[in-house]
């Protein structure tokens, strides 16, 4: 099997540089089968490469410890859903991911344009399969994942309990499917600029994968950011952490992508500026991806120096030279066909929104590079903390979010006084009112969130207004019920509402954002059991300790988890209870004691959480095991004593005295440490992105094919009659 | 006097110089606003050191983002405080650090931290939430080289 997946890497390495010939022979001199040839060598990489990831996703659901990467990174112990996901944990497997996404997802590109741009597509295919020979050539030469073990061990390291969440099973494909989904409009955008074929064709054959890889990259985000927030230690739901800001950028000049090319298609505009957005997302998804591997800055995410920086280094210089190169020789070609008649129309806000976007990006990318700018300036490294981001990240999300409620509502070309009274005076009337209402209801401690609050209504009611607008029209037209009426305004207009869905969601999540930033209450307090702490306005009491030992289904020993019973209360009334615990894993260095092992390996926090509509209350607990130590130090020593024993004799003696210890932990348990936390509104930070994220499908959902319509057909009729009449 | 009005007039009306005034107005607030960036990052930002580094100079008060790992056997916890010491990556120098609040799940001996730190009297105080750990996950090619 080994054999069979290292074979399957090397035949793919073939097959993808052949494929490179053989596109761009075809596209030359060559003709069309050897384009064809191209195209089906995709294919074939795509499907090389899936039997090799599945050779290795075999190899850990077997335990297979001959294979050096399924022994550090998975154990007998580790759960069959985390030694699933545990494939993606390792340098060596996440590379191959990454590859068997963009495989298949060049392949359903170019299946889907096999009859059309056929002039464009062998380029894209060509560098498509350009980035596959990279990284193949990473996992045929510097880390590949059928690497022998050089002892074969009974049992692995396993997955660092640090990745043992759900979310490890869709956070992790889900940013690979939105940085792989981007390089099908940057390689498309490559084929157009060398073919000169600058027109809005090669945008529209992209739209569906450009919008894919937007709402993939999204939802990648937005999990990692979820993960984030039930961890204890990662800085809550955002840190500006180096890899999270990494998977930011390309998402916002995505975003700024996606308005811009709206201006293009309509008005023919912004074509420079349209393929420039383009390639930087391509190259922005790639520097992601350096950034997590290369350990070139320090991160919460380090994922420990590695030999792959220079290759992607050469990669990246690669990619921006040959970018700036194929711009600027066909400069002459980009020129707008239309000028910008106003700046209060459509295209200026969209312009500006893609200032305000292209704006932030470059804060993010200022502030993560920030290290290596300052050791390249000064001589000494230095970094911004998250105070330095927000100062700039706020006022600009503030000017977005104004902005995603103006587009909708203001005209294309030139915006007179009377379109802008009609189309903005009511939603602006509902923001400046909620803004009212929230001083007078005493919400005063920051500025900043109650503009976002003000602004989020209006983006709210120019949406609202528009679907009410749409709807009335359509029921006049046609006697729909009412939801009728909105569902089939909808169904023929997705893309636009789809957006306009999506702006709703965007102003929902700064909502969340702004409200459990600016009010939120944090402590760190030790209790004794029964002791109370305050908190936000919520008292919460250390009710009781808890002690359990967790077995794997194989019967092994897994962890220890010790924790607590958190009663809440409010206003003397009582909320709920909470539980919160640590799990300690055994550590695999034979050094160690059988019983201390379990103490000084890794340890993961189970935060409780009571989540609500206007708050959520978080806590965690750190016990506290200095206490236990005696008794850890004697059960060491009992077990030297037990070496004799059967393995299975030991092992049962283990697990009764690690019992023992919990048992007693939770019978006469220490003071421990909490953090305790009360967020308003982040669960809006959730309900804001599903919001995003319905309006992503409903704007990706392919349209359908028409019936005749009703409403076609009554106009058609009333029409002839009026013709009769004359 | 005259003719600049006469020529500002001009140049609002002739549509090429009207948008060759706005690409102006908007650069220069560009150039602007990014100035005001590059200038804030360097003046706000924290200069990483070593322990090395700071045991041999380090100015109270001002904060320093302290890279280096944890001194095994060296915690001590009151409370919601933690003591321990600060050692070079690679090297033997130390710097005693008091941490208030909670620690991240991968703290432990010999792990390598981040902190900002201000240095009070002989010890080195941790900033608020500034303390990570790195977390020894994914990749371990470290421990391969």
């Amino acid at each position: 099997m080994l054999s069979l997946g290292s074979g399957c890497l090397w035949l793919a390495l073939g097959v993808a540089l052949y494929g490179i010939g053989a596109s761009l022979y075809g596209a030359g001199r060559g003709g069309r089968a050897w384009v064809d040839s191209g195209r089906r060598a995709v294919y074939a990489t795509a499907g090389v490469v899936l039997v090799a990831f599945g050779v290795l996703e075999a190899a850990f659901l077997r335990s297979d410890f001959a294979l050096s990467v399924v022994a550090g990174h998975s154990s007998t112990t580790t759960p069959t859903f985390y030694r699933a996901t545990a494939v993606w944990s390792s340098q060596e497997g996440s590379l191959l991911l990454w590859v068997t996404l963009l495989g298949l997802w060049s392949s359903l590109m170019l299946f889907l344009t096999r009859r059309r741009a056929r002039e464009v597509a062998p380029y894209a295919a060509a560098v498509l399969l350009g980035f596959a020979a990279f990284f193949l050539s990473l996992l045929v030469f510097l880390e590949n994942p059928f690497d022998r073990a050089q002892t074969v061990v009974a049992e692995g390291a396993g997955l660092n309990p640090l990745l043992r969440h759900p979310s490890m099973m869709i956070h992790p494909p889900m940013l690979y499917s939105g940085y792989t989904l981007f390089a099908v409009p940057f390689a498309f955008a490559v084929g157009a600029l060398i073919t000169r074929r600058l027109d809005a064709e090669w945008i529209r054959l992209t739209r569906p994968f450009t919008l894919a890889a937007w709402l993939f990259l999204g939802i990648g985000v937005l999990l990692g950011a979820r993960w984030s927030y039930t961890e204890l230690g990662w800085g809550g739901y955002w840190a500006w952490d180096p890899v999270e800001n990494a998977s930011l950028m390309p998402w916002l000049i995505g975003t700024a992508f996606l308005h811009s090319v709206m201006i293009q298609e309509k008005r023919g505009m912004l074509k420079l500026w349209n393929v420039s957005l383009v390639l930087a997302t391509g190259v922005l998804a790639i520097l992601g991806t350096f950034l997590v591997r290369s350990g070139i800055l320090n991160s919460i995410h380090a994922f420990g120096a590695s030999t792959l920086g220079v290759p992607f280094l050469i990669l990246i210089c690669g990619l921006i030279a040959g970018s700036v190169w194929l711009v600027l020789s066909r400069a002459s070609e980009l020129r707008s066909e239309n000028r910008l008649d106003s700046l209060l129309s459509r295209e200026a806000v969209f312009l500006l929104n893609n200032l305000v976007l292209v704006g932030l990006c470059f804060v993010i990318f200022w502030g993560t590079f920030f290290p290596l700018i300052s050791e390249a300036v000064t001589g000494s490294e230095a970094s911004v903390g998250p105070p330095w981001f927000n100062r700039y990240i706020v006022p600009l999300s503030l000017v977005l979010v104004l902005l995603s409620g103006l587009g909708p509502v203001i005209a294309w070309r030139r915006a007179t006084a009377a379109n802008l009274r009609r189309n903005v005076a009511r939603p602006a009337a509902v923001g400046v009112a909620t803004a009212v209402v929230l001083v007078v209801a005493g919400v005063t401690g920051s500025v900043g969130a109650l503009l976002m609050f003000s602004l989020t209504a209006f983006v709210i009611a120019t949406v609202g207004q528009e679907l009410w607008r749409g709807v009335r029209a359509r029921r006049a037209m046609s006697s729909d019920s009412l939801p009728r009426a909105l569902v089939s305004l909808v169904g023929r207009n997705r893309r636009r509402y789809g957006g306009y869905t999506v702006h709703v969601g965007v102003a929902v999540l700064f909502a969340g954002v702004a409200a459990s930033s600016a009010f939120q209450h944090a402590r760190d307090v030790e209790l004794q059991v029964g002791q109370s702490a305050k908190v936000g306005g919520y008292d919460v009491t250390y009710l009781r300790p808890t002690g359990n030992l967790e077995a794997a289904s194989n019967g092994r020993l897994e962890k220890i988890d010790l924790g607590a019973v958190m009663r809440i209360k409010r206003d003397g009334e009582l909320v709920g209870d909470l539980r919160t615990k640590r799990s300690f894993f055994p550590s695999a260095d034979p050094t160690l004691g059988p019983v201390s092992r379990f103490f000084e390996g890794e340890a993961t926090s189970e935060v409780g959480l009571r989540a609500g509509l206007r708050r959520d209350v978080w806590s965690a607990i750190s016990p506290n095991v200095r206490d236990l130590r005696k008794q850890v130090a004697e059960g060491d020593r009992v077990f030297e004593g037990a070496k004799a024993l059967p393995a299975e004799q030991r092992e049962l003696a283990l697990a009764e005295a690690l019992s023992g210890l919990t048992r007693s932990y939770a019978a006469n348990p220490p003071p421990a440490t909490f953090r305790l936390i009360v967020s308003p509104l982040v669960s809006w930070i959730w309900i804001g992105a599903l919001i995003v994220f319905a309006g992503g499908l409903i704007a990706l959902w392919p349209p359908l094919r028409r019936a005749p319509r009703p409403v076609a057909a009554r106009y058609a009729a009333r029409v002839a009659r009026e013709l009769n009449r004359a | 006097m005259g003719r600049t009005i006469r020529h500002g007039i001009m140049g609002l009306v002739d549509p090429a110089r009207k948008r060759k005034f706005r690409f102006v107005i908007a650069l220069t607030c560009a150039l602007l606003l990014a100035s005001a960036l590059i200038y804030t990052s360097f003046s706000a930002s924290s200069e990483a050191r070593s322990p090395s580094q700071l045991a041999a100079a380090a100015k109270p008060g001002q904060v320093y983002e302290l890279t280096g790992k944890v001194e095994p056997g060296s915690i001590s916890s009151r409370g919601t405080t933690h003591s321990f010491r600060v050692r070079d990556r690679e090297g033997q120098v130390s710097v005693p650090v008091s941490y208030t609040g909670a620690l991240p799940d991968p703290f432990r001996d010999g792990r390598e931290i981040i902190v900002d730190v201000r240095k009070q009297g002989a010890t080195f105080v941790g900033e608020r939430d500034s303390l990570i750990t790195k977390c020894p996950s994914k990749f371990t090619a470290e421990e391969k080289t």
